[in-house]
């Protein structure tokens, strides 16, 4: 009983300590959807993860980069490696030098990485009216709650309330802090269309999406979470006959 | 030494050349050790534990990480994406060095609550906070090296500190402490480096730790002297196989962490790259560190002497010494705390103000996640005024007007009279 009273005073410890930073970091209440990456057993689903590699692909990557993740990780949505090669193809990836010493271009492979759209920040702020576009290889670890945050942020876009004054070349968003965000509105019903006869309705391709950069900021999570289930099961039975033993060995000194 | 029993004759040839196996025997197998100790008692060796976790940790980070502007945050990325198991041993050193703190910290509070610094501990407790010290030098420059933007800021507003010292020294000192003009990369490189070496000097100021808790033994929950050897039993089996159930416990709330919340502690925007150019909207430390820094904080106003409009300590300055003074206090805790008897269990009026210190500490850790405004900045003064009196004013008086409860014979007393029952109340 004292033992879980020590945890219950550390564990609220924690909470307290942890609770105003998260606090302080947002303007605005984000809420919770259910995910299947969320809780103990939580997966990816690995048809959302491809429905949203095409938005990432047909939209977001217009502006965004991806520069952590390499086309031999999309294994992980369930694509061969045949598929994979295909996907990389797609893309112009610059090499070199040649013998003559010059950079040239040449199609993608499974080892490269996802190409930068713009070759630097200042190309990306030039295109951009000035915003620099983020990397999304983390986003959904970069932000607090950052899966939650990425959906409603991509489904917030509305008109701006009357008493609100927008800057110039701004779109007004219910969950993006300040809620004057440069980018406009990325997804428009059928923007996409999906390969899987999926209606691509904004919903579903913020959902798609943040289901596959969730993936992308954090690829090992199916291997984490199973791994932690055996550990925490082999460490309670271990306590556990820990406790059977301690009790035995300190039964003759009372 | 006369402890060690053995037949083995190659064990008997080392021995007789070198006394490891009969020292080893004499500290960790026939140690006598109080019969009465709690499950607060745990937390020294579970400190001890985590060091080493921490270090074989680190090091099979530190031969995938490269310390430089450019690469560092990269070289992090990748241990988590492309190293085997690399997400597993990043997550363990991560949330490692927060459980560190929580394991020095509920074993300080054990030491404060029963008196465990008092004579003849005093050394004994002093190089626990000379440890401690080590921890947060160690800790802080951890949190740089993956080079995210609370890596960058933090460092930034932490070396800035040391610009607080008057007489000229201070932004000179600040400049070397960089090694440039700004948080770059000679600081990155230096902070791995101090990193690397400093746990090892931790290692060592442990040594003499466990050397001075040796030279009289741990105290225990009713903080009298042991009468006789039935007040004492050897540490193995009984304090290894205890200490062995506790650490199965802790690894399971460890791993729980590790595995289902390896993000919890950290901040969002450590996942974005450092960027000298854009601050991030509130610089907060790590969850350990947040009740020194509010009360580093706490000093908002110069101090002056009255109507002459002189500023003695400006409050930068001053915020600064408060905050490092909150600890360096700590060493003078065996001489400003005189009373005889040690545990809180006998000192009814000493118990009340130990939990008025441990609020203090987390309203300071709450004020300090919180940004610098009203209502927090008044209440974070009044908890760091707290923090002072209690050490300063308090605990010096109480010496003096408190009446403690009569102390009971011996250790085996209570614990032979109590039967099977738990002696644990406090």
């Amino acid at each position: 009983m004292k033992k879980l009273a020590i945890i219950a005073a550390a564990a609220a410890f924690l909470g307290l300590a942890q609770a105003p930073t998260v606090q302080a970091a947002e303007e605005v209440e984000i809420p919770s959807r259910d995910w299947s990456f969320d809780g103990l057993f939580g997966t990816f689903d690995r048809a959302k993860q491809q429905r949203g590699l095409q938005v990432y692909r047909e939209v977001c990557a217009a502006c965004h980069g991806l520069r952590l993740v390499s086309f031999r990780n999309l294994a992980d949505l369930g694509y061969n490696e045949e598929e994979i090669r295909t996907i990389a193809a797609d893309y112009q990836v610059e090499d070199g030098p040649d013998g003559d010493g010059e950079m040239f271009m040449r199609d993608g492979s499974a080892s490269d990485r996802f190409p930068p759209p713009f070759a630097n920040e200042n190309a990306a702020r030039a295109a951009n009216g000035g915003a620099y576009p983020p990397d999304l290889s983390l986003i959904t670890k970069a932000r607090a709650d950052g899966s939650n945050y990425l959906y409603h942020l991509l489904t917030g876009y509305q008109d701006p309330p009357a008493d609100v004054e927008m800057m110039d070349g701004m779109y007004y968003n219910a969950y993006f802090p300040g809620h004057q965000i440069a980018m406009a509105p990325p997804l428009m019903e059928g923007v996409v269309d999906y390969a899987d006869g999926t209606p691509a309705t904004v919903s579903q391709m913020a959902e798609d999406v943040t289901y596959f950069l969730t993936w992308a900021a954090e690829p090992h999570m199916e291997a984490r979470k199973i791994m932690g289930m055996k550990v925490i099961l082999f460490l309670l039975i271990f306590t556990g006959l820990l406790y059977a033993v301690k009790r035995k060995i300190w039964a003759d000194l009372h | 030494m006369s402890g060690l029993k053995t037949n083995n004759r190659a064990v008997k040839w080392l021995d007789s050349r070198l006394p490891i196996v009969s020292t080893m025997n004499h500290h960790l197998v026939d140690y006598p050790a109080p019969r009465n100790l709690n499950y607060l008692w745990n937390f020294g060796s579970l400190a001890g534990i985590v060091l080493v976790v921490m270090i074989v940790t680190g090091i099979l980070l530190a031969m995938q990480y490269t310390p430089h502007v450019d690469h560092a945050f990269d070289s992090v990325e990748r241990i988590m994406r492309d190293v085997n198991y690399g997400w597993l041993v990043r997550y363990i050193h991560m949330n490692g060095a927060s459980f560190f703190f929580i394991v020095v910290y509920a074993h300080m509070l054990r030491g404060l609550y029963y008196g465990s610094y008092k004579a003849p501990r005093e050394v004994l407790w002093g190089l626990g906070v000379i440890i401690l010290l080590l921890m947060m030098a160690t800790a802080f420059m951890g949190y740089v090296l993956p080079w995210g933007q609370m890596s960058f800021w933090g460092a930034t507003v932490i070396t800035n500190l040391f610009s607080a010292i008057p007489w000229g020294i201070g932004d000179a000192l600040v400049t070397w402490l960089w090694g440039g003009f700004s948080v770059d990369n000679p600081t990155l490189n230096r902070f791995f480096a101090l990193h690397y070496l400093l746990p090892f000097v931790i290692v060592a100021v442990v040594f003499l730790h466990l050397w001075a808790l040796h030279a009289f033994g741990s105290n225990n929950p009713l903080g009298i002297d042991a009468k006789g050897p039935q007040d004492k039993i050897p540490f193995h089996p009984y304090y290894t196989v205890k200490d062995m159930f506790g650490l199965g416990v802790f690894l399971i709330i460890f791993a729980a962490f590790v595995f289902y919340a390896p993000n919890y502690m950290g901040h969002p925007d450590n996942y974005i790259e450092a960027n000298p150019l854009v601050t991030p909207a509130h610089i907060v430390p790590e969850w350990y560190f947040l009740p020194f820094y509010a009360m580093l904080r706490a000093i908002t106003f110069d101090i002056s002497i009255p109507f002459t409009g002189i500023v003695l300590i400006e409050a930068k300055l001053g915020g600064v010494l408060v905050m490092f003074g909150s600890i360096i206090l700590l060493f003078f805790l065996p001489w400003l705390d005189s009373s005889p008897v040690r545990s809180a269990r006998f000192r009814p009026l000493y118990k009340q103000f130990f939990w008025l210190l441990v609020i203090a500490a987390v309203v300071l850790g709450y004020v300090g996640a919180m940004p610098p405004e009203q209502p927090w900045v008044t209440v974070g003064q009044i908890a760091t005024a707290y923090y002072f009196i209690h050490f300063l004013i308090i605990l010096p008086l109480l010496s003096k007007l408190e009446r403690p409860k009569p102390l009971p014979a011996s250790i085996s007393e209570p614990v032979l009279r109590s039967g099977n029952q738990s002696t644990e109340k406090a």
